[in-house]
């Protein structure tokens, strides 16, 4: 037999477990605890929020350019919760809900947001990588992790995330087929949120679904809904479990959708038509949610203004004390620590540099005094 | 044409090129519809259509490597790598193959594209976003690597650069992206690659700089000539690399003193490879140590000290201040 179709091992299914409408498929509901429910229903109300405040405060100037989240609060906080303290988390740049829920404070990422460098400040412990701006480059990062864990003997597990565009990238490629050939614990979340900055995801590959790449590489895969936080939570936690008992990784397509710009810097005019934003906006995740957690009675109108207010208030005081931190640090902060980092012990020709500067800037200082 | 800002006059550039050249081939991410992150290729897809502007998939060394197979076919390609702190992805198709395949192929295949990046500080933007790092091209036998320093340089330095038979690399002061207008003439204008620019004469001292750094070492020769009635020349490189050593040589041969001025890092910068040029051509005629106002040894922070790190008006004024009393 010369020529014979070859039986190519794995399927891709696409899991969706409250619909467009919010309307719950009771066989396939995770059986949460009431608390966890409604501390995601939080995360997801503070993210969302906390988008809208940034957006004010970049627009009046007292940050800089970042990246939105509204939409995607499903699609990454979903996954998020359930990694373990001892898991880690290896984050791209537009899973702000996913960090919050992992213990990072707002304060911090107005800090970086606003230029910064304290703003990456981790607290010891924190099993979290800061964002990683070059698109796909932390793919590999969280195949090492995962290496590692194995090595050590724990049934601890990678996750990292990354973008639809990112998936072109060398990165992604090389990060997954590694991990597929050593079945190193790693699930990786791709946010299919159907945008590039300009381009779209048909732009970026030909195939039908980001999630068949892992039978490519001959790993677990599977595309959700990523507007439906049960079903993200559900495949995400299907996928640890694989990972934990030694099954290998996990590639996950949370299909989802950015409803405001790339950046801030970012004008979606130009190449996306206004219909195409309102058709998703009508698949919020939160508002699905929120009727999900209705039926179950665990929400109330009044408890969702509620709950909203006392969040808005929580934000506002953290950007207080983030504004009050960024005076203490000084404005343009102390220009000598950018020396303090750069290696563990500073060689002799940066301590030149830095002795060299600091006696300018005194310089300037007392030149300021007189005139 | 009237006066334009660099964003302006680039895309003249391109504009004017692809219109006399039909083999000249734009490509990177957002270079079609968007017309670019910072509007650069505005208005190319539209005049010349997707096979000729392509949106790529996000994948800078694709982005490269596609370059070079085109430019063997005969393609004129202008590749975009959105901001130069990815373009290290791309580095390797570039060291590797793009810079070499006229030596490995004794002469036969020379490879005519353009690899373009923003680069530099100044756009309060997140990590990567404001490196300057051209010293990695400039290291690298077999590219060439042009930093314009205002508009009409930039147009006609671009146009050297499509046409130029090997690989360029061109880097554009982000900085100097929007912060002036320039008349640049409707007329086809070269200028070519290799060769430096006095921009302003002087007998006194030599100020050595490109990219965004020239407006503010003119600002302060201005500031020496009305405080200290120094006159200084100043020179502005165009081509890093290779370097014209030429004009700064003969200005240091007269005016004795000098001050380099880069925001690359400074250890192994481009200054270095100047004053190593200067100790070897001019030595006898320098009054005074070689002076280097540069960035530092460290990862640009983040853009609240960026301008800690940045060379200012202040910082060459004591470089220049310092050399001249020596
Ligand atoms: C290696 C690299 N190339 C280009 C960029 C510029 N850039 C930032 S985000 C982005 C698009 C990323 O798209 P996707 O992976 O889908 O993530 P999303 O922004 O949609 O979350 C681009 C091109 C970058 N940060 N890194
Ligand atoms: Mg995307």
């Amino acid at each position: 037999m010369p020529r014979e179709k070859i039986e190519i091992p794995g399927q891709i299914d696409h899991l969706s477990i409250l619909d467009k409408d919010g309307n719950l498929d009771k066989d396939l509901e995770p059986a949460l605890p009431d608390d966890l429910l409604l501390k995601l229903y939080r995360t997801m109300v503070l993210g969302r929020e906390f988008d809208a405040r940034q957006l004010s405060l970049q627009r009046q100037g007292r940050i800089g350019t970042f990246p939105p989240i509204t939409g995607q609060e499903a699609a990454h906080l979903g996954p998020a919760a359930v990694l373990r303290d001892s898991d880690w988390l290896v984050p791209s740049f537009r899973e702000t809900v996913a960090e919050l829920w992992r213990g990072r404070t707002i304060e911090s990422i107005l800090l970086a947001n606003n230029g910064y460098n304290e703003g990456a400040e981790m607290k010891p412990g924190m099993n979290m990588m800061p964002i990683s701006v070059p698109v796909g480059s932390q793919v590999i990062h969280a195949v090492g992790i995962a290496w590692a864990m194995k090595y050590r003997g724990t049934d601890d597990l990678a996750m990292v995330f990354f973008g639809d565009g990112a998936t072109s990238e060398g990165d992604f490629h090389e990060g997954i087929n590694m991990a597929g050939v050593y079945d190193a614990p790693v699930i990786f979340v791709c946010q299919n949120n159907h945008w590039a900055i300009s381009i779209p995801r048909s732009k970026q590959t030909r195939s039908k679904t980001i999630a068949q790449k892992a039978i490519a590489y001959g790993i677990a895969g599977i595309q959700v809904d990523g507007n439906d936080i049960l079903a993200t939570y559900a495949a995400a936690r299907e996928a640890a479990e694989r990972a934990r008992s030694g099954g290998g990784p996990t590639l996950i397509e949370c299909v989802t959708y950015r409803l405001r710009m790339h950046t801030t810097a970012d004008d979606p005019k130009r190449y996306r038509t206004d219909e195409e934003v309102q058709g998703w906006e009508k698949q919020d995740p939160l508002l699905r949610y929120q009727k999900y957690l209705k039926a179950k009675g665990l929400l109330s109108d009044e408890e969702i203004v509620s709950i909203s207010d006392a969040i808005k208030a929580d934000i506002a005081d953290a950007v207080k004390r983030a504004e009050e931190r960024m005076k203490e640090i000084g404005d343009p902060g102390d220009a000598m620590s950018m020396f303090n980092h750069a290696y563990a012990e500073m060689h002799p020709y940066l301590k030149e540099q830095k002795d060299r500067l600091a006696a300018e800037l005194k310089e300037t200082a007392k030149e300021g005094d007189n005139g | 044409m009237g006066k334009m800002n660099m964003v302006e006059a680039i895309n003249l550039a391109l504009k004017q090129e692809m219109e006399k050249d039909g083999d000249v081939i734009v490509l990177g991410e957002d270079v079609g519809v968007d017309g670019g992150v910072f509007r650069v290729t505005e208005g190319l897809l539209d005049a010349y259509g997707e096979e000729r502007v392509i949106d790529t998939p996000l994948a800078e060394s694709m982005i490269a490597g596609a370059s070079v197979g085109m430019a063997i076919h005969g393609l004129k390609p202008v590749c975009e790598i959105q901001f130069s702190g990815f373009s290290y992805i791309s580095f390797h198709q570039m060291e590797a193959h793009a810079a070499r395949y006229r030596a490995r192929t004794q002469g036969r295949f020379g490879i005519q594209m353009v690899l373009r990046c923003p680069y530099g500080g100044g756009v309060r933007a997140l990590e990567h976003h404001s490196e300057s790092r051209e010293a990695y091209y400039a290291h690298t036998p077999g590219l060439k690597t042009v930093i314009p320093s205002g508009p009409r340089k930039a147009r006609a330095l671009l146009v050297s650069a499509i046409r130029d038979p090997d690989p360029v690399i061109f880097y554009e002061p982000k900085a100097a992206y929007r912060a002036f207008r320039e008349e640049v003439p409707e007329d086809e204008e070269t200028f070519p690659i290799g060769e430096s620019e006095i921009v302003r004469e002087g007998k006194d001292i030599t100020f050595i700089t490109y990219g965004a750094m020239l407006q503010r070492t003119l600002d302060a020769a201005d500031t020496l000539q009305e405080e200290d009635g120094v006159e200084a020349e100043v020179i502005d490189l165009l081509t890093v690399s290779p370097m014209d050593d030429q004009k700064f040589t003969e200005s240091v041969r007269k005016t004795g003193h000098v001050v380099i001025v880069h925001e690359a890092h400074r250890s192994f910068g481009p200054g270095a490879e100047m004053a190593a040029r200067l100790v070897e051509k001019s030595f006898l005629y320098l009054e005074a140590p070689i002076r280097r106002v540069t960035g530092y040894d460290v990862v640009i922070p983040l853009y609240q000290r960026e301008k800690d790190y940045i060379p200012d008006v202040k910082r060459i004024l004591h470089g220049a201040r310092e050399t001249l009393e020596f």
